[in-house]
């Protein structure tokens, strides 16, 4: 049976408020508080990435997971804001965990899903038996345009997966994608920042494919909410997730532990992932999981999780991912995050 | 400025931390070198080195050299790993104020410099709070 | 191995020489020094520079300089050990004049420093330090010096008070030095206050950026006084050591060790001790740079060169003189001439020409040049003959 052998995660320490980005639009700070359910995001420090996320979300992924490296035999980095347009950023990450020279790898891409797929093309290579381990992160460091409304949500984090047969914390107990070409949300080549379709991002976008995708998996599975113990949606703001729960008839203390949003924003690649973590962080062993991603373009992909009596002997060889988002936070102002993320023109 | 031939060959070194030791006397080689400086032997072994480490002295940088201009004020550090290993290192997500001479530090993976807008974007590690 | 001496000195006035290439610096030093020494010829040439390439694109120097002092088919040799490289020209000259292959030997220093913009000077600098394992991680050499400060603060409880009596020191000095780049004085408040560079270091803690060169002529001593008028000016000693490339790698930052080793057996070999030293050049790139440097080279207690700055020990009229050209802080440091000029300002001294900055009744000087942070230390000791 394949599963989660090891699993970290990896948000950057400075945050801004919903009120210092407000201020500088001359917006109202509280009809996007309560519009988003979301107070404040995480910035990644100019010198932070995708990649440089990733590898710290895999380095406690493989001290979660106890394995040598040398065994993974795929390494998947699934965001929207590779630093590279063309060179992969999983083979530098694969160097800096020692996974190479013996090992896949490939760059995923599908919006805020990429980091989902990279999950689902791993385990299923270590279900087919031709890899022992795979590595799959979701990662981003998204922008916002200035002014824009996901100027408010747009985060940075990173959460890795080892999957594996053996030893596992997880399993996975089913999978399912759901998926059709609905442009809500998009970007250019050559563009720095993202457009969207406005409210047309919402019910024929997040909500059809998220429950189009949730409601596949739990038919095709003969489950209902009721056999699940804690569900992590996509969470591009604090309000989605709770609203598609609520639908699929999801009680919002099973959302609760997964729903890191309204602190940490919209980590894209990373958001599901993340929130799947922090599900791990406090899991009882022989409880169901479900995650469903969300990648805009669109489509969501859905994993059934259940957790095993190894997730306690682990799960503290890494930092939680709770005391990450809590603890050791320096709150930062406009001008430090425009500094930050590349938002100022400097000369070259 | 890091050419992309030049920095590819330091990626055992910057990702990893590859160092050796002597296998006559312990001194940590970082990098790695072909004969040891203590006591001449040629034979090491190969080690990594661990991220935890603490500070020796820093300064903060406020005339940057070009690639790292608008990174300015910056802190650099000597900083020396669990076994001995000697490193210079960017100390990050700290104040200035806040830093002691003796204090612990982990080494994390972050984006180091960038060769302008068209080259390589080089990594490796820097030190933050432990 | 025949005892040398140092017959005739050349330097010109530096600064930012924009009229002047580094071939027009160069040769106009290297002419007064053969005026100065009444020679018409040179067996041999020996020339400093850090960096001709990166400064102004042109390695070579060894026949472009032959060729235009006129010298050909002159030996020539250029040398470099980064800010070391004017000294290691003067002990190859030395070397060259002592071993009897050559009688007259012209060892010089030369930078040309200002045909590159500010970020290209800190690059070509930067090569002194550790490229891959220092300068990649973004430090700067005034951050290493700075990195050494804050140790030795730390160690020995320097003062920034201190370290700023070194720079006024400097100037103090350097008012009176016709070919200094900043021949004017400065305040310690002004020291104090000028801007940051790499904490605790200012502006005013750091050496420029300068044009010039400097040019010394050597002959055997035995024949000195059929070549020239001038005094003869022994060299005693002519020492080169070594250190780490990367501060990170040395024992303890306070201490420059090249510097420790080269004086050690400088010393030993002239049979001087710091005692008998009536007045020192030493390498102040960075105002905690002659503190360290005073006392690794043996004159105070390890520890004692910030008070030693600041109680006028060091200054003209003091136990110790050091620097009274101006030090690199006021007098310039073209990178590869500064090993020679220390020894251009030791040879006036010694022959009681130094005007205002004379310290009098000075038989026996000592140079302390040093590359990077102390990677590499020449020590010379001079005496009158």
């Amino acid at each position: 049976m394949v599963g989660i052998v090891g699993y970290g995660a990896y948000i950057p320490r400075h945050r801004i408020k919903v009120e210092e980005i407000a201020k500088v639009w001359g917006a109202n700070a509280e009809n996007y508080k309560r519009g988003l359910m979301l107070t404040e995001k995480s910035v990644p420090a100019h010198d932070q990435d995708t990649i440089t996320m990733s590898v710290e979300a895999s380095r406690k992924a493989l001290a979660r997971a106890g394995i040598d490296p040398k065994k993974i035999g795929a390494v998947y980095i699934g965001s929207e804001s590779h630093p590279y347009a063309v060179k992969p950023s999983g083979t530098v990450l694969a160097e800096a965990i020692g996974a190479t020279p013996d090992v896949h790898c490939a760059d995923f891409e599908f919006a805020c899903k990429a980091g989902s797929e990279g999950m689902f093309v791993a385990s299923g290579l270590v279900e087919g038996g031709s890899i022992e381990y795979g590595l799959a992160v979701g990662a981003d460091t998204s922008q916002g345009a200035p002014g824009d409304a996901l100027e408010y949500s747009a985060a940075a984090g990173a959460a890795a997966f080892i999957f594996g047969k053996s030893d596992l914390v997880a399993t996975i107990e089913a999978t399912y994608s759901f998926m059709t070409d609905t442009p809500d949300f998009w970007r250019r080549e050559y563009q720095f920042y993202p457009s969207h379709a406005g409210r047309f991002t919402g019910e024929p976008a997040y909500f059809k494919h998220t429950l189009g995708a949730a409601r596949g998996i739990l038919e095709r599975n003969n489950l209902t909410p009721d056999d699940i113990d804690w569900v992590v949606f996509h969470q591009p703001n604090g309000k989605f997730p709770m609203r598609v729960g609520k639908t699929l008839g999801f009680s919002k203390k099973k959302i609760e532990p997964g729903w890191l949003c309204p602190v940490l924003g919209n980590t894209y690649s990373g958001a599901s992932p993340l929130g799947l973590t922090a599900v791990l962080d406090i899991a009882k062993p022989g409880q169901k999981i479900l995650m469903v991603s969300y990648g805009s373009g669109s489509g969501s992909d859905a994993f059934i999780f259940k957790t095993t009596d190894r997730l306690l002997e682990v799960r503290d060889k890494a930092t939680l991912t709770r005391t990450m988002l809590d603890k050791n936070k320096k709150y930062i102002d406009y001008g430090t995050y425009a500094k930050f993320r590349g938002k100022i023109k400097l000369k070259r | 400025m890091s050419t992309a031939q030049r920095y590819w060959r330091e990626i055992p070194r910057r990702y990893r931390l590859e160092a050796a030791k002597c296998t006559k006397c312990g001194f940590i080689a970082y990098p790695h070198r072909a004969i040891c400086p203590q006591c001449k032997n040629r034979e090491f072994t190969a080690i990594n080195l661990s991220m935890n480490c603490k500070l020796l002295t820093y300064t903060v940088i406020h005339v940057a050299p070009s690639q790292f201009e608008g990174q300015a004020p910056y802190t650099v550090g000597v900083v020396e790993t669990e076994e001995g290993g000697r490193l210079t290192a960017n100390i990050a997500d700290v104040e200035p104020e806040d830093l002691k001479v003796g204090m612990p530090l982990r080494l994390e993976f972050r984006l180091i410099q960038e060769d302008g807008d068209q080259g390589v974007l080089c990594y490796g590690h820097k030190a933050v709070p432990a | 191995m025949r005892d040398v001496a140092i017959i005739g000195v050349g330097i010109n006035k530096w600064g930012e020489l924009w009229e002047k290439s580094l071939r027009d610096v160069w040769v106009e030093a290297a002419l007064l020094a053969m005026d100065d020494a009444g020679v018409d010829h040179i067996d041999s040439i020996y020339t400093g520079s850090m960096s001709s390439g990166l400064f102004v694109s042109q390695e070579h120097l060894a026949s472009l300089l032959a060729d235009y002092l006129g010298e050909c088919p002159a030996q020539s040799t250029r040398v470099e050990s980064a800010c070391a490289s004017g000294g290691v020209s003067a002990r190859m000259a030395y070397l060259e004049v002592a071993s009897g292959q050559s009688d007259i030997v012209l060892a010089t220093g030369v930078e040309k420093m200002t045909d590159v913009d500010g970020g290209g000077a800190t690059f070509a600098l930067a090569t002194a330090a550790d490229q891959e394992y220092e300068v990649y991680n973004g430090v700067t050499f005034p951050g290493l010096y700075a990195m050494i400060a804050r140790a030795h603060m730390e160690k020995y409880g320097t003062t920034l008070e201190q370290l700023a009596h070194v720079a006024v020191k400097a100037h103090k000095h350097g008012a009176k030095n016709p070919v200094a780049q900043y021949p004017f004085e400065v305040t310690l408040e002004g020291v104090m206050d000028s801007v940051m560079v790499a904490d605790p270091l200012r502006i005013l803690h750091c050496s420029p950026i300068t044009d010039g060169a400097a040019a010394l002529v050597m002959c055997p001593l035995e024949m000195a006084k059929k070549l020239s008028k001038n005094k003869p000016i022994k060299i005693l000693a002519s020492v080169n050591a070594t250190d780490t490339i990367a501060l990170h790698n040395r024992k303890d930052f306070t201490t420059i060790n090249s510097t420790v080793k080269a004086a050690e057996k400088a010393y030993r070999v002239s049979g001087k001790t710091p005692g008998d030293i009536d007045v020192v050049e030493v390498h102040d790139c960075f105002t905690i740079a002659e503190i360290c440097v005073v006392e690794d080279l043996g004159f105070v207690e390890k520890g004692k060169g910030g008070a030693a700055a600041e109680s006028g020990l060091t200054d003209l009229g003091g136990k110790i003189p050091v620097n009274m050209s101006g030090g690199l802080k006021s007098k310039g440091h073209p990178v590869g001439a500064t090993g020679c000029a220390q020894l251009v300002e030791l040879t006036r001294q010694l022959r009681g020409e130094s005007g205002e900055r004379q310290v009098e009744g000075a038989k026996v000087a000592l140079a302390q040049n040093m590359g990077g942070t102390g990677g590499s230390s020449v020590v010379h000791i001079l005496e009158v003959a």
